[in-house]
């Protein structure tokens, strides 16, 4: 979409300098022919503008609030580099099938951040802008982080690679479950159900994202039942196990102290919940690479910004500024299961967590391509209201780098814990030996299933009781690019 | 016990044919395959015997099955896995790693406790065979 000529950058500096207003693109926010440098911050926002507002003069005030602009002309702007300064907008395109929505591209200088730091980039990209009054709803749906910026963070301290052989599992997805109920048991119930799990044959059982320290059970005494859990299981099974245990507290200090006693014990992984912040996660997580831990990331909150389409910030860059910021773990959905999430834009998420390079794929809503550096890749987890019915399809979804999470899909199970925890395991065996084997699991995957159950009868009962389950709801954040339906 | 390290220790024990198509999967995927074995599967037990270097120019899953069996005639009550090792720039390391010999006997392990300060254990695991005397 062209630029109005009338609202292009005042080039003459006295007029553009006079006391008073004006426009955002005349202040220079705004530059049709701009050609992004490979060594700028990109950012796609969907804006909805209020009425009347231009789309271009609103998308040169989002490049404006986020970076260098107030509501009114400032000499003082002309003390420094200013037009290199601003952020520039470049381009703006009609969503497909929204009317009244655009998007925006908006490109920043790298000087205008600070290096390693999640807490300075998104005070800019995020800062004022999503308030700003012409515009009805924003929403951040994509960034590009130059190379030069992305080497300026540690990203995962453990990463897909050196957890698998920390752990010495290779060629499946891992298998965990939550503990549930998530409140109220005592520290001695709960650390009964972590062992059934373990001994059952799930690679890790976790605290839920709300367990910390509560008069029910006090952290140091869940953190002891947990731990005796997972040594006896490991000893029955010959195999590493682990149990994420939930450090997040009210203070950093008490998260640091929690993290020195869950490495005391001998824990493989820590787990922090996202609403502690960008800068108590970098901080973790750099405790984390100091002390070779592992970090589960719970993504506790994000659905308050990230689900609905018009306003907000995407989940994928949620993800990217996690995997810059260190996490080995990060829920990122199920697609099948009991929460939000289309599948093709899940696969988005699980394709920047973990690529090399994450290519420009509209379809699956990721609108740049993005050089991770050599960063370590993040694991996925895809976590809530999945059962073993539907292992064919979290395979063929999500491939093997992953953890399934089957909570209610193990601990309900009719015959018990460790009943549960053999039926996922078994399923899961199943279906990576025969799609190695070449069998189209996609299609075939009940049949598979069904075999493996004559000679398995946990895996018989849990298809039983969950096989005809399916969550197959409409789901609201979607690629705007391709008609996209929910599973099953 | 059995010890379920390895990707397919749920399933039953894999007959030859289901272990040459898994062979041949990895090498479909230019991996490298290699043997080894132990007669020590603590889980921390890293480095098993190699059963010679990696079998890179290898393209034909017989070749591998020749080793594998060379390595259980030769070691027949030991653990015997096939790894399989990506060279890929971001992997560059085991991508399949799965037990296709077991001893006729799987020991297992007990677990010994030291008390520790406050209420804390410190855990090691044992072999059954060495305590239980």
């Amino acid at each position: 979409m062209g630029a109005d000529a009338a609202i292009g950058q005042i080039k003459d500096a006295k007029k553009r300098y006079a006391a008073g207003v004006l426009k955002y693109a005349q202040m220079g926010y705004w530059d049709g022919d701009y050609q992004p440098k490979d060594t700028d911050v990109l950012g796609l926002f969907r804006i909805t503008p209020q009425d009347g507002v231009d789309p271009v003069e609103a998308a040169a005030a989002v490049a404006g609030e986020s970076s260098t602009a107030t509501w009114t002309v400032v000499w003082t702007d002309r003390l420094t580099a200013a037009d290199m300064y601003r952020a520039k907008a470049y381009k703006v395109e009609p969503v497909p099938g929204q009317p009244g929505q655009y998007f925006c591209w908006v490109a920043y200088d790298l000087d205008l951040f600070e290096e390693g730091s999640i807490a300075n980039l998104t005070a800019s990209i995020i800062g004022n802008v999503f308030s700003f009054k012409p515009l009805k709803a924003c929403r951040l749906e994509d960034m590009r982080l130059p190379v030069a910026y992305v080497k300026t963070f540690r990203g995962p301290p453990t990463g897909i690679v050196v957890e698998r052989e920390r752990l010495d599992k290779f060629g499946r997805p891992l298998l965990g479950a939550t503990t549930k109920p998530k409140l109220g048991l005592s520290g001695k119930n709960y650390g009964r159900v972590v062992y059934e799990g373990l001994k059952g044959g799930l690679d890790f059982v976790k605290d839920d994202e709300n367990i910390n320290s509560q008069p029910f059970m006090h952290w140091r005494d869940r953190f002891l039942y947990c731990m005796e859990a997972v040594n006896k299981a490991q000893a029955e099974t010959g195999e590493v196990k682990g149990h994420y245990l939930n450090i997040t507290a009210g203070t950093m200090e008490e998260m640091y102290r929690r993290a020195e006693f869950a490495k005391d014990l001998g824990s493989v992984v820590v787990m922090v919940d996202l609403i502690v912040g960008w800068t108590a996660i970098q901080s973790i997580s750099n405790w984390c690479r100091e002390n070779d831990m592992l970090l589960h990331m719970h993504r506790a909150g994000h659905g308050t910004y990230t689900r609905q389409k018009g306003h907000g910030i995407s989940f994928r860059v949620i993800a990217k500024w996690l995997r810059l910021a260190g996490v080995d773990h990060l829920h990122t959905g199920t697609a099948v299961g009991k929460l939000e999430g289309d599948p093709m834009t899940v696969q988005g998420y699980y394709n920047v967590c973990r690529e090399t390079v994450t290519k420009t794929d509209y379809t699956r809503g990721i609108f740049f391509d993005q050089d991770w550096a050599g960063l370590r890749k993040v694991m996925p987890v895809a976590s809530g209201g999945i059962h073993a019915g539907q292992m064919h399809q979290l395979i063929d979804l999500f491939g093997e780098d992953v953890v399934l999470q089957f909570g209610g899909g193990t601990i309900g199970h009719p015959d018990g814990i460790q009943a549960g925890a053999i039926a996922n395991r078994v399923a899961l065996e199943t279906m990576i030996l025969a799609r190695n084997e070449g069998r189209d699991i996609k299609n075939e995957g009940p049949e598979i299933l069904i075999e493996a159950a004559k000679w398995c009868s946990p895996l018989r009962a849990a298809l039983d009781t969950w096989g005809e389950v399916t969550f197959n709801y409409a789901s609201t954040d979607t690629s705007d690019f391709v008609p996209t339906a929910s599973v099953a | 016990m059995r010890i379920t390290q390895g990707t397919f220790s749920f399933l039953p024990d894999l007959t030859p044919a289901q272990v040459r198509a898994q062979v041949q999967y990895c090498l479909d995927q230019g991996w490298a395959v290699s043997v080894e074995h132990t007669d020590d599967p603590h889980p921390r037990n890293t480095y098993w015997e190699m059963w010679g270097p990696p079998m890179f120019d290898l393209r034909d899953a017989a070749g591998v099955v020749g080793e594998i069996d060379g390595c259980r005639n030769t070691f027949p009550t030991r653990y015997v896995r096939v790894n399989a090792f990506d060279s890929t720039r971001g992997w560059e390391t085991v991508r399949l790693s799965f037990i296709v010999q077991r001893p006729p006997v799987e020991d297992g392990f007990r677990l010994e406790r030291t008390e520790g300060p406050g209420r804390t254990q410190r855990y090691a695991m044992q072999h059954r065979q060495y305590s239980a005397g």
